[in-house]
């Protein structure tokens, strides 16, 4: 029986591991299977991971197009003195005028990096930010909490001007409930409120904000729970519609000025086509829409590229190898402006590693990397900053 | 680092110097119990076939010695058992029995199961071992066929007793008063009274307060992977304050033939949430009000020797103020009401003297208001048998009938359920002479939805089926009682297990922006080992040393998709490897306890790499007792040491837990 005894103890010994010090989350460098593209002008593409919320994993990866490589988790590895490292819910990135700028939902902030190095410059503290869009040297961000409302169930959002030097907030303007993207025509800033808190009181408005003065001069109808809004090439505005996720579908929506001599915005097309999210390159506008049906109890996704001068749609498939199948869910999208190639990222269950793939112009996959949790942002990094 | 080889050394120790216990405490106090209740439960204790397997307890000395204060702490020292702490007197604590899920885990307070038809999750942290006595947990169910049927069906089962009245020869009442002070503000006064009515017929009150603010510091110290310094901040937990006050109390009677028992209880608090620490983030505004309250009431009866009955019944309410204050978040003011009501009727028959069958009746009927008026009927029907061979081979088996009458809502037709689950347990003692004993059983169990997963806006999906959970177990257990040697008592025991989950209830994304749905989606395979071992050594001069190790191995796999990337991964949160030791040295009036705590690594996400590791932690708790007395006044003087070696850790990714602690109380008994 002593025996025993001795074994078991040694056994529970040899089972039990010990705590060692606290390591950040490592940095990962993988080969990207194409290799190096010597010259390659982006250079690189940045990823922004957003995080399931709580869990403070909103991460960036870095695909190095020049080198070959896919860098995953830089963050920390770049700032390893920041506490609690970049933040929780990634929700935008951007860059503009050497800098990265990530807006983290759920952290309350903006971080401003260097682009080149990722090294932290400062944050923008600005409480449940979304989305961020830069005009004239200055940043713009959209957030669901404006002024303090003591009605629970309508708390409009803000827009929030931001000084691209010294990073201070510089003026503020309500807007419509839960705003999210915004894109700028004329020195106007046309911001999408969802409403999304509201359900099935969506908003239906996009908000148009002076930028000089920073005033709300305007409320444009659309459809509820709007989303995105991206300007083409033509001063056009493209606008997406969540839906209310029962009767009335997801839409996207042409907007153009009432005639050549005012600045007032107008709808000039509905488009019979869901989108939840879209990259406009040169003429061609790609988008990717992921659905929930009721009847079919499952989620059904579409792709498509429409050209923006017709507004046609050109294809309904832009992966045309049959590999789309492989993506669960898509949550990002972006086009190579150089060589064309597409950028589709899958975010799987949310709360577990994501999946980016890389289709040529064809639409043939060229390859995939494991990303973070929810990959769903990018933005190319040119040579030079145009 | 240095913390390391202490703890590396305080285990072998441990181990070394005796595998541990029915620590005396516990059999002190079942032999109490069985004396109280003599005349009443002769039959009970007479019967050596209503208990096929033995289950792990937690009573008497050994519950005041260890530094609980929680029912959810003290199951921490239960083989089998994972516990999900979010930090803190006010933080949720749920457990998770062998990998199956909390939702699974049955929680009995004096024998009505406590319900929460909302989400299925009983938070343990509210139950305070004050009035608690006895605390044990059965895998599968109790095993005794004189039960309600409800309790035939949970995965595995939790029972907490109050306290039996006892009173001394000639006395007719006892008081006992008490308080408690720590650290984080912690303030517990609380008050018992125990009234002799007449010789058979008892009446309890108990009171406490509990308040505490909730605010401790707790560090988070990161290195880079080359093993410099990144970062070492200290911070203090905010918005994690409580303020509840329980009161409950009852009157029970004997009668020749039977006995009855009316119950009542109410919990009323209110606290906040402290939230996940992310960046940027160090303060919420989440604040909760509690309201729990429940009457219920007993009634057993042996109509002929052979033929006995017993009738439950509760009424329950539940009221839940949920408000979001944080000024960067949108505003939330919810209020969920639920109400409950249940009624059982089980009967035993003795067909012959080692032969007993038992069918039984229980009805339940939930609603919950706000978010939607929702309601359900239940109903459960169990037919059970116990058989025993001679003194060495025991056998049970049952079947339970769960039928579940969902509300017809008309738009979206909830289906009802109808379903049988069978079990059967077995035991054998192969020797007359040695206490070795064998023991296997099988159980399937469902879980049922609960309201938030078939109703919650946009989440809810209305066609959930139950959720199925299939256990297999096999054991041995041996005991030696050797009575007044040095080496006085002596237990080991393991047990081998292979649970399989199916259609587990998730969340699971549906379309864009977060919005999710439950669905019948998980596939779990887990396979363990429960072991324990205890030793109770008595030396001259009333020195006592009671040693107990408990070792649980635990192997919980996702086989959901094998296109998952965590397919074949640990789910979240359990651990491979986890533990306890506790030391009780005793000496006249004085007790010294030591108990140790150990979770092993695992990840906080279902897949398993790096980015979701999460280290193993384990706690050094240290109490002293001491009693004093005062002619017929008894004054018992408590200190308490929580964490003694610091360690920064988190149960739950993103919630840390408190440093170092202490507690200190006093309590008078008349």
């Amino acid at each position: 029986m002593k025996t025993f005894q001795y074994i078991l103890a040694l056994l529970m010994l040899l089972c039990v591991s010990c705590r060692s010090d606290e390591i950040l989350p490592p940095a990962q460098y993988d080969q990207l299977p194409i290799g190096a593209t010597p010259h390659s002008d982006p250079v690189g593409m940045y990823l922004l991971n957003e995080g399931n919320m709580g869990s403070n994993k909103a991460t960036i990866d870095y695909v190095d197009f020049e080198n070959g490589f896919y860098m995953r988790n830089l963050y920390a590895e770049r700032n390893p003195h920041v506490i609690k490292e970049l933040g929780d819910v990634g929700n935008d990135m951007q860059i503009y005028g050497g800098k990265l700028y990530v807006v983290l939902n759920s952290s309350h902030k903006v971080e401003v990096m260097d682009v080149r190095t990722l090294v932290r410059i400062g944050q923008i503290d600005i409480a449940n930010c979304r989305y961020i869009n830069f005009h004239n040297g200055d940043a713009y961000v959209t957030s669901y909490v404006g002024p303090v409302s003591i009605d629970p169930n309508a708390q409009p959002g803000a827009v929030y001007r931001v000084d691209t030097t010294s990073l201070a907030i510089t003026g503020k303007c309500t807007v419509g409930y839960q705003p999210e993207e915004l894109a700028f025509v004329d020195d106007r800033i046309y911001i999408a409120n969802s409403g999304g808190y509201r359900k099935p009181n969506y908003d239906n408005t996009l908000s148009v904000v002076d930028v000089e003065s920073m005033k709300q001069v305007q409320k444009i109808t659309v459809a509820p729970n709007l989303h995105r809004v991206r300007k083409d090439a033509y001063g056009r505005l493209w606008v997406s519609s969540r839906g209310d996720e029962a009767t009335i579908p997801s839409r996207l929506f042409v907007l153009d000025r009432k005639d050549p001599a005012s600045r007032d915005m107008v709808v000039t097309d509905t488009l019979d086509i869901p989108c939840s999210d879209m990259c406009i390159s040169g003429d061609l506008l790609y988008f990717y829409s992921l659905a929930w049906s009721d009847y079919l109890e499952r989620n059904v996704i579409t792709y498509g590229i429409i050209d923006v001068r017709t507004k046609q749609l050109l294809t309904d498939r832009f992966i045309t190898d049959g590999s789309d199948e492989k993506i669960d869910k898509p949550y990002g999208i972006a086009v190579n402006p150089s060589n064309g190639d597409i950028y589709v990222t899958d975010a799987k269950n949310y709360v577990s590693s994501g999946t980016l793939h890389c289709y040529d112009r064809e639409g043939r996959k060229q390859w995939s990397m494991r990303t973070g949790d929810i990959p769903a942002h990018m933005v190319f990094l040119r040579k030079e900053e145009p | 680092m240095k913390k390391t080889c202490i703890t590396r050394l305080l285990i072998l120790l441990v181990a070394l110097c005796a595998m541990p216990d029915v620590s005396l405490a516990q059999s002190e106090a079942y032999l109490d119990s069985i004396m109280t209740h003599t005349l009443n439960e002769v039959i009970v204790t007479a019967n050596r076939f209503t208990e096929v397997i033995p289950s792990q307890k937690l009573a008497g000395k050994e519950l005041e010695g260890l530094n609980s204060l929680s029912v959810a702490d003290a199951l921490r020292y239960f083989s089998g058992v994972q516990l999900k702490d979010y930090g803190g007197v006010g933080g949720i604590k749920t457990v998770n029995i062998r990998g199956m899920g909390s939702e699974q885990t049955g929680v009995y307070y004096n024998g009505i199961q406590l319900g929460n038809a909302q989400n299925g999750q009983v938070d343990l942290g509210k139950f305070s071992l004050e009035n608690i006595e006895e605390i044990s947990l059965y895998n599968g169910q109790r095993s005794d066929v004189f039960q309600t049927a409800r309790e035939f069906g949970s995965a595995g089962s939790i029972y907490l007793t109050t306290r039996r009245p006892r009173f001394k020869e000639g006395e007719r009442a006892n008081l006992k008063a008490g308080v408690k002070v720590g650290s984080f503000d912690f303030l517990n006064p609380s008050i018992l009274c125990e009234y002799k009515i007449t010789e058979d017929i008892y009446a309890t009150v108990n009171a406490e307060w509990i308040n505490s603010s909730g605010k401790y510091e707790f560090r988070y110290r990161r290195v880079t992977p080359a093993g410099d310094m990144a970062y070492d901040t200290t911070a203090v937990r905010e918005n994690g304050d409580v303020d509840a006050v329980r009161v409950e109390g009852g009157v029970q009677g004997y009668m020749p033939r039977g006995k009855w028992k009316a119950y009542m209880y109410h919990y009323t608090s209110e606290r906040g949430i402290p939230g996940a620490i992310v960046n940027n983030v160090w303060y919420r505004g989440e604040r909760l009000w509690d309201r729990n309250s429940f009457v219920q009431a007993m009634f057993e009866y042996d109509i002929t020797p052979k033929l006995s009955t017993k009738v439950h019944a509760k009424y329950a309410f539940d009221y839940t103020h949920y408000v979001n204050n944080d000024d960067k978040l949108i505003h939330v003011d919810n209020v969920y009401k639920q109400r409950e009501i249940y009624a059982s009727w089980a009967n035993k028959y003795t067909i012959v003297r080692n032969w007993d069958v038992s069918l039984a009746y229980d009805y339940q009927w939930n609603q919950l208001s706000e978010y939607r008026d929702v309601q359900r009927n239940t109903h459960w029907v169990s037919l059970a048998s116990a058989y025993a061979l001679g003194d060495c081979f025991k056998v049970q088996a049952s079947a339970l009938a769960t039928i579940v009458d969902e509300e017809d809502r008309g738009q979206a037709e909830v289906p009802d359920k109808f379903k049988v689950t069978p079990a059967v347990f077995l035991s054998y003692k192969p020797f007359e002479r040695a206490d070795l004993v064998l023991r296997a059983f099988y159980k399937q169990s469902y879980r049922m939805p609960t309201f938030n997963d078939l109703y919650y806006t946009d989440m809810g999906n209305a066609y959930l089926k139950p959720e199925l959970a299939t256990q297999h177990n096999v054991g041995v257990l041996y005991d030696l009682d050797r009575n007044d040697n040095v080496f006085s008592f002596f237990r080991i025991g393991a047990d081998v297990y292979y649970n399989k989950v199916k259609d587990k209830i998730i969340a699971y994304p549906k379309g864009q922006q977060f919005r999710w749905t439950m669905l019948n989606l998980g596939m779990v395979d887990i396979r363990g080992i429960d072991a324990q071992a205890m030793a109770v050594f008595r030396f001259p001069y009333r020195i006592e040393l009671t040693t107990k190790l408990q070792y649980t191995y635990q192997e919980a796999i996702d086989i959901t998709d094998p296109n998952d990337n965590y397919y074949g991964h640990q789910i979240p949160y359990i651990p491979w490897h986890s533990g306890s030791a506790i030391v009780m040295l005793s000496w006249q009036e004085w007790m010294l306890n030591y108990s140790f705590i150990y979770v092993g690594e695992r990840y906080n996400q279902q897949e398993n790499i790096i980015y979701n590791y999460t280290q193993p932690w384990y706690t050094n708790d240290v109490s002293l007792v001491k009693i004093f007395r005062l002619k017929d006044v008894v004054l018992k003087a408590t200190l308490e040491v929580n964490n003694i070696f610091d360690q920064d850790y988190e149960v739950i990714l993103n919630y840390p837990m408190p440093k170092r602690n202490y507690r200190v109380g006093i309590t008078v008994e008349i």
